[in-house]
Formats: C-alpha cells, sequence, structure tokens
C-alpha cells in the first residue's frame, strides 16, 4: 500500500514548522511517530497535499520536571523514553503504569505522547493519563504559544482544539500538591490491542488525605471519560473501604460503554469498578507498607 | 544509485518530486532517489532488492518488517524512506558476515526457532536489540520484548529459546574477550 503523493518537508525548527503548517492553509499533516499517521496515509484515510515531519527538530525530545515539579513532555518524547525512564518511575505513577501498556514495544520506540493525545483516539491510553492529571497541551501557532487544558482539547473523535497552523510542542502535567501516587490498568485482548477498557487514577495525598484526584476512563465510550464525581468523592477523605467502593461505583456509573467484539457493555462497566478498586486498594496498601 | 518512483517504474514522470536520500545501511551508505512516499521497507525491497526484511501485515501489526534504525526497532513499513535519510538502518542480511552467522541466526539454528521463517528477520533484529541492552534477559524479558512480533507457526516457544540460546553465547564471547 502507498500513500498518495505529498509534498515533504522536514523543517529544523519549531518556527519553521509553524511556518510551513501556515502555508499548507489546511492542507498540510503534521508527522510525528507516524505510528497512527502512516497506517491512515496508506490506507488513505487520510491524504495531505504536505507532510510536515518534526522528526528532525531534536530539541523537542524531551521530558523534565521542572524544580516545583511540574512535568513537562516534550512533541518528540517516544512512549519507549517514558517506559524507561528512572524519574517518572520515581515520580509519576499514573504515566509509569501506562507507558508499557502503550501498543506494542516496536511501536513505542517511535510513537510519542504528545501525538497520541493530538490523535485524539478515544481508545488512546494518554489521553486518559492526561485526564486523571489534569494536564495541558502547550501550542504553538503563528501568534505565539497559549495553553489548552486537556478537558478543553479533545474536541471528538480525532479531533482537537489546535488551528491547522498550531503544533502541540509539549505536554504540561501541573505538580503535585503533596505526594503524586496513581496507577493505570488495561484490559486488551493482546499486547498491541486498544483497551477493552482502562482506567486511570491519579491522587495527590497529604497525610492520609487525598486533596486532588483524577480518575479516567478509556475504551468504554465515544470519548475518554472523565470520571469527575468518581474523583470528587474522593478529594478531603482518606482512602478506606467505604471511599473506595464509593468511588468505584461512581466510575461504573460514568463509563458509557457499548457492547461490541471486545465485551458486552455490563462487562465492561464491571471491569471499570473492578480496576478503580484494585488501583486505589493498591495505592492504600502501598502507603500502609511505606 | 538506485531509484524508485513506483513499483512498476524506473524512471519519473516528469511531475513527481523525488528527494536524493543516503542512508547507511549496514554499515555502508547507499545514495537514492526516492518519492516521499516510499515506505522503507518497499525501498529495502523493491529499490534496493534486500529481500531479507519481509512485508506481512502492511498495516504495522506484525513486525516482519522490523529493522534496526540508529539501533532500535522500527517497523519498516511505517517509515517513509526519506525520513531514514543520514541514519543508519541495519537488517537481517547485516547479521551473518561471510564465514560465519551471527550468534542469533545460530540460536535460531539450534533450537529450531522458525517454521516457515516469514517471521524470521524481524524476530532476529526485534531480537538484536534486545541484547544490545541485556545480554542477561530473563524468559519474560525475551517475551516482552518479541511481543510486537507476531509468528503464525512456532507458537513462540522455541524462538524464545533461540534467543536465550543466542544471548548465553554472546556472553560466552564477551567474557573471553
Ligand atoms: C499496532 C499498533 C497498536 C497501537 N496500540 C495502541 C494502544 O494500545 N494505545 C494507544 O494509546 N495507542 C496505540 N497505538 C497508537 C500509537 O500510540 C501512536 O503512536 C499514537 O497514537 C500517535 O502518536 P505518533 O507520534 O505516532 O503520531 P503520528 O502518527 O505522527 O500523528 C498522529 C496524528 O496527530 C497529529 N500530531 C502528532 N503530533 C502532533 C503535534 N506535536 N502537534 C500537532 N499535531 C500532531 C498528526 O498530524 C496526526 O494527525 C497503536 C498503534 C499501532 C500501529
Ligand atoms: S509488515 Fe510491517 S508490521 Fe506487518
Ligand atoms: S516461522 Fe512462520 S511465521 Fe514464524
Amino acid at each position: 500500500m502507498y500513500p498518495s503523493r505529498f509534498q515533504y518537508e522536514s523543517p529544523k525548527t519549531v518556527a519553521e514548522a509553524v511556518a510551513l503548517l501556515d502555508q499548507g492553509a489546511g492542507e498540510a499533516k503534521l508527522l510525528a511517530g507516524g505510528q497512527s499517521l502512516v497506517p491512515m496515509l496508506k490506507l488513505r484515510f487520510a491524504s495531505p497535499a504536505m507532510l510536515v515531519d518534526i522528526n528532525g527538530i531534536e530539541e523537542l525530545r524531551y521530558h523534565r520536571f521542572d524544580s516545583d515539579g511540574t512535568l513537562r513532555i516534550g512533541a518528540l518524547c517516544r512512549h519507549e523514553d517514558l517506559e524507561k525512564s528512572d524519574i517518572i518511575r520515581q515520580k509519576q505513577p499514573t504515566i509509569s503504569a501506562a507507558a508499557p501498556l502503550v501498543a506494542d514495544p516496536i511501536v513505542r520506540t517511535r510513537g510519542t505522547f504528545v501525538g497520541s493525545v493530538c490523535h485524539a483516539d478515544p481508545q488512546g491510553d494518554w489521553a486518559a493519563t492526561m485526564i486523571a492529571l489534569n494536564g495541558r497541551i502547550v501550542a504553538q501557532g503563528p501568534k505565539g504559544r497559549r495553553e489548552i487544558a486537556m478537558k478543553d482539547f479533545v474536541l471528538g473523535p480525532f479531533q482537537t482544539a489546535l488551528e491547522h497552523n498550531e503544533i502541540a510542542i509539549e505536554a504540561v502535567i501541573p505538580a503535585p500538591q503533596g505526594v503524586a501516587v496513581g496507577g493505570y490498568i488495561k484490559l486488551e485482548r493482546r499486547v498491541g490491542d486498544f483497551a477493552t477498557a482502562s482506567v486511570a487514577v491519579a491522587l495527590d495525598v497529604v497525610g492520609d488525605k487525598v486533596v486532588r484526584a483524577g480518575i479516567a476512563l478509556g475504551g468504554v465510550g465515544s470519548r475518554t471519560i472523565d470520571a469527575s464525581d468518581a474523583a470528587a468523592a474522593l478529594v478531603g477523605q482518606p482512602l478506606t473501604d467505604a471511599t473506595i467502593a464509593k468511588a468505584a461505583e461512581l466510575a461504573a456509573a460514568a463509563a458509557e460503554p457499548r457492547s461490541d467484539h471486545r465485551g458486552s457493555a455490563d462487562y465492561k462497566r464491571h471491569i471499570v469498578a473492578t480496576f478503580v478498586s484494585r488501583l486505589l486498594n493498591q495505592i492504600h496498601s502501598s502507603k500502609e507498607a511505606a | 544509485m538506485s531509484s524508485l518512483y513506483e513499483e512498476v517504474s524506473t524512471a519519473p514522470a516528469s511531475d513527481v518530486p523525488v528527494r536524493r536520500v543516503t542512508i547507511n545501511i549496514n554499515g555502508e551508505n547507499r545514495t537514492v532517489d526516492v518519492e516521499p512516499r516510499l515506505l522503507l521497507a518497499h525501498l529495502l525491497r523493491q529499490g534496493l532488492k534486500m529481500t531479507g526484511t519481509h512485508t506481512g501485515c502492511d498495516t504495522t501489526n506484525c513486525g516482519a518488517c522490523t529493522v534496526l534504525f540508529d539501533g532500535r526497532p522500527i517497523k519498516s513499513c511505517t517509515m517513509l524512506a526519506v525520513q531514514a535519510d543520514g541514519h543508519a538502518v541495519q537488517t537481517v542480511e547485516g547479521l551473518a558476515t561471510a564465514s560465519e552467522l551471527h550468534p542469533i541466526q545460530e540460536g535460531f539454528k539450534a533450537e529450531h526457532g522458525l517454521q516457515c521463517g516469514f517471521c524470521t528477520p524481524g524476530m532476529m533484529l526485534a531480537a538484536k536489540a534486545l541484547l544490545e541492552e541485556n545480554l542477561n534477559p530473563t524468559e519474560d524479558e525475551v517475551r516482552w520484548a518479541l511481543s510486537g512480533n507476531l509468528c503464525r507457526c512456532t507458537g513462540y516457544q522455541n524462538i524464545v529459546k533461540a534467543v536465550l540460546w543466542a544471548a548465553e553465547k554472546m556472553r560466552a564471547q564477551a567474557g573471553q574477550e
């Protein structure tokens, strides 16, 4: 399978890339890891007149914590960079748990965190972590930079708030208030499959109290679901059997699953409740052990 | 110089954009003119007649087309040939020397790590990337590293054994040096 013809550009700076997208006037597409876009070009689901390949902009390949604890993930940070990162393992448990579950090991050497968020597949794993972590995207266009909160970033399946001439240059995860705890569980039929159901949990904890909570659900709706009621039920509370059960119940109620070849709607809802309580119990017992 | 514009023609129509790229393939610089939409897998197989790299699914699922790109495994059916400009690509043709098989190839032979052989080049390159990082992998680590590569024949057991066999041989060789 061949993509249809396009003009290929490989800019060396973000400014050049933005200028090319601007010049493309909506007919240009940005190429990051290519692990979603190239298959779509081959199937001719997309046939842009121009491809703007950002892989030569080496300065976009980073992930780092600011001194205040804010995490910044550059547009060329690959899935495997996060999977192998010691600093992510130590400081950001939700992302650390999700990284090895995205796609398969070979796709992970190329695919990027930010590209995945921009692809806005309702079944993508990183969108769920971004919602649970209250992340935002920094976009750069001809008029400069702006920040877009994750909850406003995805407008629908495969649609984002980016203008045609804007590049998402980094994802930002705010610093935790207290200690960041959390996790990610995904039910997949086999490696490389998208989620039958997945749950991302990210809590900020001070002492034994939850001071901020995010719970997001993947694979159980036409969008990544922000289970905000379930999260709100935890804020100001310690993790106990009762608060955990309540959050699991509210998360299952927030799911909008459909029956398909991956499982029935009831089954998926059950999985959501199970995963939420499993994650919260894991967090609870690891805190007690500490 | 080798060129590839369409699978069937060797000269470009006048309106076809081409780019000249230089790719280091198995240690040798190859300069080629390619159409930007040409996939790396097709450049290797059709343009350079290096048919060791297989294309199975052509949809980024099977890993048969795996090559090493600057040392890391990638699916060559999902990268444009132009993207490899200035980079190093290793294919299965680069594993053996004129006189000796690579220990990974020996391992596949010794442990019957293949039946039809279709997945084998991709499996061996994914294994090479693993062993370059970790010469002493556990069975689980081998399974994990190969989990992006599908095999329809072997049931995987012997592939895993082959990689563990190669790891042992490579550790022994490293110990001797
Ligand atoms: C076999 C297979 C299995 C997979 N399984 C999973 C899975 O289980 N879970 C999962 O989450 N994903 C999965 N994926 C998708 C994978 O994670 C992709 O890497 C990801 O969706 C897209 O990231 P990319 O960097 O490859 O983006 P690309 O494919 O390069 O781009 C995707 C889209 O986003 C746009 N884009 C990319 N980066 C930017 C940017 N910085 N600014 C503006 N727009 C941008 C592009 O224009 C394009 O429209 C799978 C893919 C494959 C091939
Ligand atoms: S041919 Fe490339 S992944 Fe199957
Ligand atoms: S040996 Fe036949 S596909 Fe693996």
